[in-house]
């Protein structure tokens, strides 16, 4: 993540700026961590059935996108957060730090057990990342393919400030717009929080209209459709006409398709409006009102030039947030992390502000 | 460029008709099963009395207008919009000028579970196509239907017609039962190639899952509006499985897929490769390289970005000067007019190019 030579992290350019990181991976080190807190029944359950945790690989534990060649970081609690710490907290001064935990109960298909291992995650984080670092804050996980189960672990969590958001797997086994999700919206409402949707996830049906793709490679880049595929779905199906002071962020999904799918349904919309007349605004108003981008992976184009162009394309200087995506693997150099030539005032919102209002931090 | 759902079409004879016009994609429709059994034999004429249509039910939204056309493309004679030639000339082809028009028929002959009958149904499609518009209309060219979910039948059909003059390109949907760069398809560009046909990808079918990677949307613009993901998905697959190290004189043609996304894609494609590469050790250039040598695309339904300077940045950055073609998608409700669907501020040469010159050289028209 940050270019280590010796002892010596070398700071990047934009460095003195405050930060707030809004991309970093806490990940459940094996069930043992889990069984803590999880009912006996469910101690047994796992014991006896060899459950191994969710059939779902977003990650594969030696693919460069996952970490870094050469990095050692899988393990404890104690060696991540040290990593996290000396490669990102400490040489960026980073003010917060959104952890984004990706264990998937999303796709265990036992309701009752998915939302077991959702609430024994959540008081894990509580308990080996929260209470150790004041800079963290950390994202319910909630089995939400159950509304109502996740709702009720989002309320569980809901009176701590230091969970800012509850997240969910960009593959779901329906569109995040469809009424069934209402309970979880309502639950974000009552506690004023962000909804994060976050890459991968296992719904069991394929990654795209025409089946199951062959790499992960190509899983990792098709999966910036899922996004576009959520965001048409949130806005068309009603959510944010539904629930107005809705906040959705986009977790690793990628930013400069955004300017594209924005044209793209500004123009849908002003041929088919008729068929969804809840929708009042062009879509592109309710993406630049609502849903906001992490900024990695950033998937720049080539030069500079034309970064600044897709950037301004957003027409917003509201719509990026800054994050590392520690420990994934996007850019050699910390300085490469951001894109360079952002007139003051957006590379400070960008790098601190946007994600301070969007989180209420 | 909009075109509202209600609007009607009429041409204005304005300036930028005077740029001759292809026009790459024309929606031909068989008018009744009538039609269709003069070209299908006995033993599948009965199934398709017996049986119908069988393809991967369960996906159908309804569109915005009956047959997805515009509501005065429906000619005089009581047939379905885009079935009459005679009202298709009069409307489309001497109305704008147009030198040539690249007829892509959807019926659906690719997406039949019944492999067999989606074969027969390919045959007997063609066979109509060739008698009823190739041969009455000089103008006309058309798509090679197949059914492009068995290698072997769809090849044979592009073998049995494939040197027509009449037949430019072999025709698959973009929506299709497995990613297009899976080795099951290979035996399609293969036969494509021995006629010297490039392969079109056009919007639509029936995958054997849901429309997104997300499952099931609720609505008609999101089946309509989310096709991109599908074009998408499918660069991503023929570039990473190497069909083009494999195959370096195939030419794919995106139609009715839009292009705006196509740069942010290749700007994907490449930074991910920077870091998988060692997965898919066959791609010996970044992906971008293959995107530019190998698709082309089609203008409609043009992205309309806010503002005319974002148009040129798009263009600038796709890089596709010689590979985007104009497209009306006749008689369906999202129509573009030869006048006024590309976006003024282009050069005449680009205009040139865009509404002829680049369709004439891929197609192989005089």
């Amino acid at each position: 993540m940050v270019q280590e030579s010796g002892n010596e992290v070398q700071r990047p350019f934009w460095s003195g700026r405050p930060v707030i990181d809004c991309d970093l991976h806490n990940e459940v080190p094996s069930l043992e961590a889990l069984k803590p807190y999880l009912a006996d029944h469910w101690c047994a359950y796992i014991e006896e059935s060899a459950f191994r945790g969710p059939d779902a690989d977003d990650y594969p534990k030696g693919a460069p996108t996952t970490i870094r060649p050469g990095l050692e970081w899988e393990g404890e609690v104690e060696g991540q957060l040290a990593l996290m710490r000396r490669q990102v907290l400490d040489p960026l001064q980073v003010e917060f730090g959104v952890l984004d935990c990706a264990y998937r109960v999303q796709g265990v298909h036992d309701p009752e057990l998915a939302a077991a291992l959702a609430s024994a995650i959540n008081r894990w984080q509580a308990e080996h990342w929260l209470d150790r670092d004041p800079r963290l804050r950390a994202s319910i996980v909630a089995p939400t393919q159950s509304p109502v189960l996740a709702a009720r672990e989002i309320d569980r969590w809901g009176a701590d400030a230091r969970f800012v958001q509850a997240v969910m797997p960009v593959r779901s086994l329906i569109p995040y717009g469809n009424r069934i999700y209402d309970p979880i919206y309502e639950a974000a409402a009552r506690h004023d929080l962000v909804v994060g949707i976050q890459f991968g996830g296992a719904p069991g049906h394929p990654p795209t209209p025409s089946g199951w793709l062959s790499t992960y490679m190509e899983e990792y880049a098709a999966m910036a459709q899922v996004f576009q595929s959520q965001v048409t779905s949130l806005i068309v199906e009603g959510v944010f006409d539904r629930f107005p002071d809705l906040r959705v962020a986009l977790i690793e999904a990628g930013c400069t398709w955004m300017p594209s799918l924005m044209w793209r349904l500004d123009k849908e919309w002003r041929g088919l409006r008729r068929d969804i007349p809840w929708v009042k605004r062009p879509p592109s108003d309710y993406i630049r009102r609502h849903i906001r981008l992490t900024l990695q992976p950033l998937d720049a184009p080539p030069s500079d030039k034309q970064l600044l162009e897709v950037i301004g394309q957003l027409d917003s200087d509201e719509m990026l947030m800054f994050a590392s995506d520690h420990p994934h693997w996007h850019f050699d150099r910390l300085e490469e992390s951001f894109p360079r030539g952002l007139s003051d005032s957006l590379a400070r919102r960008v790098l601190a502000e946007n994600a301070r209002s969007f989180y209420r931090l | 460029m909009a075109t509202a759902v209600t609007s009607s079409q009429a041409p204005t004879g304005g300036k930028k008709s005077r740029l001759e016009v292809i026009d790459c994609d024309i929606h031909n429709i068989i008018p009744s099963n009538r039609t269709l059994y003069k070209y299908l034999p006995e033993r599948w004429r009965r199934h398709h009395q017996q049986f119908g249509l069988r393809g991967h039910l369960g996906g159908y939204y309804p569109r915005a207008l009956m047959n997805a056309a515009r509501h005065d493309a429906w000619p005089p004679s009581g047939l379905p919009a885009g079935s009459d030639l005679e009202f298709m000339r009069e409307q489309l082809l001497d109305a704008y000028d147009i030198r040539y028009g690249i007829l892509n028929c959807l019926y659906g002959a690719g997406g039949q579970l019944n492999l067999e009958y989606g074969a027969a149904l390919a045959r007997a499609i063609n066979d109509w196509q060739i008698a009823e518009w190739l041969e009455p209309e000089p103008r006309l060219r058309a798509s090679i239907i197949v059914p492009y979910e068995d290698g072997d039948l769809a090849a044979e059909e592009i073998d049995r017609v494939g040197d027509h003059p009449g037949f430019v390109q072999v025709l698959l949907l973009v929506r299709t039962n497995e990613p297009l760069g899976r080795p099951k398809y290979r035996k399609i560009y293969r036969a494509a190639l021995r006629h010297n046909l490039p392969v079109g990808i056009h919007f639509g079918g029936a995958g054997a899952g849901p429309i997104t990677g997300a499952g099931w949307p609720s609505h008609y613009i999101e089946d309509h509006g989310g096709m991109p993901q599908a074009f998408q998905a499918q660069v991503i697959s023929l570039v990473c499985q190497g069909v083009f190290e494999q195959l370096p004189s195939l030419k794919v043609a995106l139609i009715e897929g839009g292009f705006a996304w196509m740069a942010p894609l290749m700007w994907r494609l490449d930074r991910g490769w920077c870091k998988l590469s060692e997965e898919i050790p066959a791609l010996r250039h970044p992906p971008s390289t293959y995107v530019r040598k190998h698709f082309w695309f089609t203008t409609q339904p043009m992205e309309e970005p806010p503002r005319p300077r974002y148009f040129r940045q798009l263009l600038e950055q796709l890089d596709a000067d010689d590979r985007m073609m104009f497209a009306t998608d006749y008689p369906h409700w999202d129509f573009d007019s030869p006048e006024s669907a590309v976006p003024s501020g282009l050069s005449r040469e680009l205009r040139k190019k865009i509404m002829s010159e680049n369709a004439r050289s891929l197609y192989g028209l005089e």
